[in-house]
Order: structure tokens, then sequence, then C-alpha cells
């Protein structure tokens, strides 16, 4: 709730808020050539509706409609060409456009599940968008076949024209679509076989790229509305503290500045006529924080409480077979490590941000989300309205890679902030410093790793204990086990199933989480726990396979016999990068396979690590098999940008903790990969059939491993911390 | 009132002199094409050209701006997506999600307006932008064949 009646801001503060209203308030945002791209985009009744998923335009423009996000992972192409496939359409006239989740509510969930994470995109969509298509197929042409007084049987579909060979006659989805409109929807519609696929499968170009050319793409940050005000938020840099007092003196005679406005409990924003002022406004505030319980955590207490994880007796079983502690106790000789994973900000290029206009009746965001039925959650709650009454039009996302996903903690406070100026839209925009400080991280953990060999050198039992922060405890209590277990945790390390099963068959295993959750939220961050769990799992079986002298290769493939899929992706990249023959001089090499979302996929990584300990990546071959490829240069864009995101992270990526602070707060203290350091990238795509798993994240997971096992060969060092940076690796 | 010669035209803008160009050119003069990124010169979402120099504008006051100097930002790179840059853009399918793109795309069309041949060792250490999708591999292609285009037009 925001408080202007809080007694720390008077109402002066209040300078010219009715005036900055009128603007909003005289432009309703249903009036025709209301120029943004959200209003645009929410779909119109002129029209014909197919069905909820296309739209045919009298001038043959094929509208599809794209329930998930677009943040750059190529889903809005992908879709689209699933779509488009069953259709039938001319794939040179589809554009696409964003059902909003209001509308989605108000027809039962027709576009289904809006959330885009997880890799999961396209895989969860697969068959519903086909099946509408092949619905939207059926329909337009039983239009033409009633109008011809034919069978639809009869007639044949290409590029958008009905044909019916035997009379010779031909007409367009345009002309028909209006009475297919009014067809009944078929119950059942049978689908393409891929082989079949025209569109699909195919590396058709991404239908978003133009306006990325030449900055008419518009991204929530770019926003304009009529009327519309900006906003700078400070918020407690110590997560559970407040506001105690604020002085906003120097503030209330600077440019542009209209209201000074608590959010929260923990946040003071300004609002201004341009963002530049509101965030100089907020820098000149006087703000008097309680830092509140957790002012004294620093990055060493919570590494205090995670070591003492690693040897607690009570802990969450995540895979289990045999009698590991047994093989351990018996073992001819014991292999012992432990790892440690920091917090990691998303850091996307585009701040968080988020434009609200709000009546005592009705609210609406535009906003940049990777979950739209989130974010208007997120907003009705805010609000202080039902669902019913909110709607949230997504705008393109400048990069999202989960932070803006699970938890909309900036859309609550746009909301907030514009409850005070009722009817004016406000577009809140976080500075860096704002988003690398309030992030939503990568968990932290530490892993004690422990085998057990025996005389002849074969791994006979593993104790994998991973002591830390769980995910879903921190931002969604309600999805953990009834026993309290987070199963996210063990991404890429089950016993079984289709999303992110163990490669090896190890006899006496035991994989277990003592869950250990320190105050700093942590969130979904791309490649989510498959990150530490494979650099945990493949980097010591590299050590494993090295102190039973064995190649980490030969060492591996003896534990994936009963793993095929794991095992191919790993032989082909084994293969590619010429395993078995010597590296280039000064070159050394490292291997990682691992499952995640659905996929299966390996790395080999070439590297050097220079006399003053610089690692430098020269090459990294990468196989991914997703079950079904449908945009094979898509796929490869992805590989190749997971690689920037996984050494980015192994490298260099780390949020360390001090008087309860993130203290790293823009690009300079938080370093990311560029062009300079930037491996070539050779990505080898096997799809095998019969599944679809993802292809947005599981290969960061084998960046940072397959590079550090490498590291080891070249420096005989191991890294076992994230990032590589806090490892010396200069030559003794 | 400050003078701006933005993209050709001359534009006035009532902005405090330490306002950074970056926002003088997003919400005074109103094209946002260039982006925010992190306001202290790192990642180069905000690159325009200042008399055919990159320039990155969070950390230029307007007030540096020279009174006949010009302005190009992404908007007037080229009227119609043609600058050799663009065209290599969309022939390789560069961005993914974009938001720096305009930037990388003036960092590398001013770099060709200098060097009209860049080795790939002068790519990489010439181009500092920030992308954390990671198109920089596809970036590395787009100079390279667009210097193969010749052509490095206006800007």
């Amino acid at each position: 709730m925001t408080t202007t009646s809080a007694p720390a801001l008077s109402r002066r503060f209040f300078l010219a808020g009715s005036a900055a209203a009128a603007g909003g308030l005289a432009l309703g945002f249903d009036l025709p050539g209301f120029d943004t791209p959200s209003a645009q985009a929410a779909p119109g009744a002129t029209s014909p509706e197919i069905n909820a998923w296309v739209v045919v335009r009298p001038d043959e423009t094929v509208v599809i409609r794209i329930a998930r996000s677009e943040m750059g992972q190529g889903t809005l192409t992908g879709l689209a060409q699933l779509v488009a496939e069953e259709l039938g359409c001319d794939w040179a006239r589809v554009t696409t456009e964003y059902p909003t989740p209001g509308q989605n509510l108000a027809r039962g969930r027709a576009w289904g599940d809006f959330s885009t994470g997880g890799s999961r995109g396209i895989r969860e969509s697969y068959v519903a968008v086909r099946q509408g298509g092949a619905a939207a197929r059926t329909m337009l042409v039983a239009a033409a076949a009633q109008e011809w007084g034919v069978s639809p049987g009869e007639c044949r579909v290409e590029k958008g024209v009905i044909g019916h060979p035997a009379s010779g006659r031909s007409t367009t989805f345009g002309k028909v679509a209006a009475a297919a409109g009014r067809m009944e929807p078929p119950k059942d519609v049978p689908l393409k076989d891929p082989k079949d696929w025209t569109i699909a499968g195919h590396p058709v170009k991404r239908l978003d790229t133009l306006e990325k050319t030449d900055g008419s793409q518009v991204y929530g940050i770019d926003l304009r509305l009529p009327g519309m005000l900006n906003a700078a938020i400070r918020d407690c840099p110590v997560v559970g503290g407040t506001v105690r007092s604020v002085d906003a003196s120097a503030v209330e005679t600077m440019p542009g500045v209209r209201k000074v406005v608590r959010v929260g409990d923990s946040a003071v924003a300004v609002v201004a006529d341009t963002f530049w002022r509101a965030k100089t406004a907020v820098d000149a505030l006087r703000i008097v924080w309680d830092e509140g319980p957790n002012a004294g955590v620093s990055s060493e207490t919570i590494a205090a409480t995670l070591r003492e994880g690693l040897d607690a007796p009570e802990a969450f079983i995540g895979n289990k077979a045999g009698d590991a502690a047994g093989a351990l106790k018996g073992a001819a000789r014991v292999v012992e490590a432990t790892y440690a994973y920091p917090f990691q900000n998303h850091a996307t290029m585009e701040p968080m941000n988020a434009t609200a206009r709000w009546t005592p009746d009705r609210c609406e965001v535009w906003t940049p989300t990777q979950n739209g039925e989130a974010a208007l959650a997120a907003t009705a709650e805010a609000a202080g309205l039902s669902a019913r009454q909110c709607d949230v039009y997504k705008i393109h996302l400048g990069g999202g890679f989960g932070r803006r996903g699970a938890t909309h903690d900036w859309v609550r406070q746009a909301v907030l902030i514009a409850r005070e100026l009722p009817g004016t839209p406000v577009k809140l925009i976080w500075t860096r410093e704002e988003d690398m400080t309030h992030g939503r991280y990568h968990p932290v953990t530490q892993c004690r790793m422990r085998a057990a060999l025996d005389e002849s050198g074969n791994l006979t039992g593993l104790h994998m204990r991973i002591s830390g922060q769980s995910i879903l405890a921190g931002i969604i209590p309600g999805r953990l086990g009834p026993d309290g277990k987070d199963p996210v945790v063990f991404q890429g390390l089950n016993p079984g199933g289709a999303e992110a099963a163990i490669g090896y068959t190890i006899p006496n295993l035991l994989i277990d989480h003592a869950m250990r959750n320190p105050p700093i939220i942590p969130g979904f961050w791309r490649g989510v726990n498959t990150n530490p769990n494979a650099i945990y799992l493949e980097c010591f079986l590299d050590e494993v396979a090295h102190a039973a002298g064995q190649d980490p290769l030969a060492f591996r493939r003896k534990l994936m016999e009963k793993h095929p899929k794991h095992l191919a992706v790993l032989n082909a990249v084994a293969e590619r990068i010429g395993w078995d023959a010597k590296p280039p001089s000064g070159v050394h090499r490292g291997l990682a396979q691992i499952m995640g979302f659905g996929s299966y996929v390996a790395a080999a990584a070439e590297v050097s690590v220079g006399d003053d300990g610089k690692i430098r990546v020269h090459r990294i071959v990468a196989a991914t098999d997703p079950g079904v490829a449908i945009n094979p240069q898509q796929i490869e864009a992805q590989v190749a940008g997971s690689f920037v995101y996984g050494l980015s992270a192994a490298l260099y990526g780390e949020c360390t903790v001090k008087d309860g602070k993130i203290e790293q707060t823009n690009f300079d203290s938080y370093p990311v990969l560029r062009l300079d350091e930037m491996p070539k990238v050779e990505a080898i795509l096997m799809p095998s059939g019969g599944f679809i798993g993802g292809v947005g994240e599981p290969t960061i997971a084998v960046a940072a491993p397959a590079v550090l096992n490498a590291v080891f060969a070249a420096t005989g060092k191991r890294v076992r911390q994230i990032p590589a940076s806090r490892t010396d690796l200069k030559r003794a | 009132m400050i003078r701006l010669n933005v993209n050709g035209s001359v534009r006035e803008v009532e902005a405090e002199p330490d306002t950074p160009l970056l926002w003088v050119i997003r919400e005074q003069v109103g094209l946002t094409g260039t982006k925010y990124g992190c306001g202290i010169a790192q990642c180069g979402a905000c690159t325009v050209h200042i008399d055919g120099q990159a320039v990155r504008s969070c950390s230029l006051p307007v007030s540096g701006v020279e009174p006949g100097q010009k302005i190009v930002t992404i908007e007037g790179l080229s009227p119609d997506r043609s600058h050799p840059v663009q065209k290599a853009w969309a022939a390789l399918d560069v961005p993914q999600c974009g938001f720096c793109q305009s930037g990388m795309i003036m960092a590398a069309a001013a770099l060709l307006a200098q060097k009209p041949k860049p080795s790939e060792a002068e790519i990489r250490q010439e181009i500092t932008n920030i992308c954390r999708c990671g198109t920089y591999n596809r970036v590395l292609a787009g100079i390279t064949l667009a210097a193969e285009g010749g052509e490095t037009g206006r800007g």
C-alpha cells in the first residue's frame, strides 16, 4: 500500500499531480490510432477470427496468436511456424500478436499457459498450437467446400489458397475467413508427421528481426502513453528492511517533479515528467533505512550456514540406489571434493520496468514479462481489484533469463505508484543499480562429493550432498513437496523421467539436499539448478577419472551403457573435437554432459591458460538432442548464446553480500563475457525423434564443467568455486 | 533551450545541462531506439554517432555536445534499413532480444566507417558492447559480411 498519509511525507510533496493526470484521463486507451503497439496487439474485432490461434484478414495477412513471450529466444517464430505448418498458409504473409492474460481469463484459458520459462515455450505448446492451426485449416476448407457444394475431402490447400481440382475452382483464406469463423470447430484433427513439414523444422528467418535493426522495436522501457509520467525508485538495499524516514525537502523544487511516493514499506519513488528528472530526484532524497534483521548477513555468514549443511544428518533425498555409505566405508579408495556456486544476477540488458494506469475500477499494466498471467495476478493484488478488472499488455522483452517470470516485484511497485495518481499512466524504470541489487538471484549452494573406487578403479559408490538454497522455498513455497522437499534442486540428477534424468548408472548412489535458505531472494536463472549440478557432477567425475588413472571419456562411457541418449551427445562432441587425437599445442580439452529441460546435451571445450592465469576458451563443440527441432538456425543461436551466458557465469559471475546488501551494482563490478573473449561455437543438432525438449537453457549447464575440466588439463588445478576468477591459476 | 542536430534536423529541447545525451534523445527528442543499459558507458546500448564517431551517450552530458555537431541515432543510420550493417544483420538474423542491437549496429557502423575491412582481431577488440543473449558470433559474422559488401554508408 502506498502511504500518501505517511508522516514522513507531508502533502507539500504532492506537487502538480492533478494537472498531470488530465492528459491520461482525456485520452482513453481504446481510441482508434492510439499509438501503442500493445493496443494494436490486443486481438481486435475487425478481422475474422477462425479460432483462438488464427485470424485471417481480408488482405490475406494471417495473424497467429502467440501465448508465450518472446525475449530473444525465438519462441515467437517457432510457435508461428508450428501453427502455419498445419494451417497451410503463406509464410510470407504471417504476422503475430499476443493475446492478453485478461482475454485468456475471459475465454476460459483458450490459450493455455502463458508461462515462458524452463525452456517450455515451444515444447509445452507443441500439440496445442498445431491443433489450433489444423483446426483453422479444416474450418477454412469447410467454408470453401460449403460455398461450392463439394466435399471438403476433395479440396486442397497450398499457401493460403484453397483449390477444388475436380472443378478447377479456387479461393483464398482471406475470402472465406468470415464464413470459416462461423463453422463448427472440428473435434479431432489429424496432425502432420514432422517428416512432411515444409515450414516447421526448417531454418526460416525470425519474424522479429527487421524492427531490431532500425530502433523501431518497442520494448517496455520505450513505451509512451499520452499524459504519461515517469518514475524512479529506491528500494531498501537490505532484504526485509524498511523506510524509517524520508527527507524530500531537496526534491520538491527540482524540475519536473510531480510527486514523491512511498511504495510499500521498503521503497520510495519519485514521479516526474521525465525519467531522468525522476531519477535525479530519487538520488537527492535523504532516506533513512531500518535495515531490519538481515543487516548482519554476509557472504561469509551464508557460506558458514551452507558448510554446516554439508554434514547435517537430515537431508531430502533426490536419488538413491544401493548403499552409498556402505560403499564408501568399504572402498579401496575414497575421492572427496567440495564445490560452491554463488549468487548471480540475470542482468537482462533491459532493466525491469512497467507502465501502470490505475483507476478505482480498472488497472492496466504494460510490461515485459515471461508470464503474463502471473503479471496479471500481481497487478490485481497491488491494485486492490479483481483480476477481471485488470489486464496486462505484454511488451517485447529486452532479455528475460528467468528474472521476468515467477515474481513480478517491479509490476507491484509500478501499480502501487500509479494508485497515487489515479488515471495517469506512470512508467517505472529501474536503474541498472536498482536492478543489480534487487535481483532474484541464482540460488547459492555448496556440494560435497564423495566417490568410492574399488581396487580396479571402478566407481562403486557416490554420495552427492548439496547444501543450500531452494528456489521454491524462496518464492513459490506452495510448490514444495508435502515433506518440504524442493524437487527442482535435483535437476539433471533425477533417477529417471523425461525432464532431467541423470546419465550414469552408479550401483550405490545417494544424492541429497540439506536445505539452507539465506534471506537473499532466489529466482529461476537461465539453466536453473542444472548449472551447479553439472559443475558438481561433471567436474567431480573428471576428478575421479583422473584419480583412477582413466581417460575421462572412457571412464564416463562405462557408466553410461544404460543411457544411450546421454551417451550419444557425449560421443558426438568427443568425435567432433577430436578427443582421441592430440589438441593443438598449448590447448587443452574438457568434456561434460547433462540432461535438462527435456533435452540431452554435451559440450567439449578447447582452452588455454596463460602464465598469468587468464583462461581463454578457443572452441566449444556442443551437441543437443531435443527430440524434434522446430527451427535449426534459431537453435544454433540459442546454443551459441547459452555459452555466453554460461561462460560469463563460470568465469566472472558472482554477487557477494556485505551488511545484508548485494555489493555488485553495475557491469563494472559484475563483468560479463564480451566479443573479445567469445569462443567459436560449433552446434551439433541431433534430434532423435519421439519426444520434444527445450533448447533455450540446456547447454548453459555444460559450459562451465567442460571449460573447467579443460582448465585442469591445462594447469593441474581444480576450480571448485564459481566464478573461476576466484581461483589463482597463475603458473607457479 | 538546447539546440541539437539529430538525424539531420535541428531540434530545440528543454533539459538541464547535465542531463545525459541518452535521456535527451529518448525523452525530449523522442527517439527510443537508443537504449539505456547501464548509465556508466560499460555496455554500449546507448551508442550514437557524433560527427561520425561512436559515442556512449549515457555518459555525455547534453551540454557537452558542441553547437553544429551532428548526432546520428539508429533511426537515422539509414532511411530504410539499407545500411550495410543493417542489411547484414537482417541477412544473418543477428538479434535475439535485440535490446543491445541498436548500440551494436551503431558501433559496428562507426568501426567500418573508419576501417572498411577490419580483421577479426580488430573487430573483437573494437566492439566492446555487451549482449546478454550472446549474439557475439553473429555480430562478428555480420560485421564481416557488411565489410565484404564494401560500402559502409553514411552515419
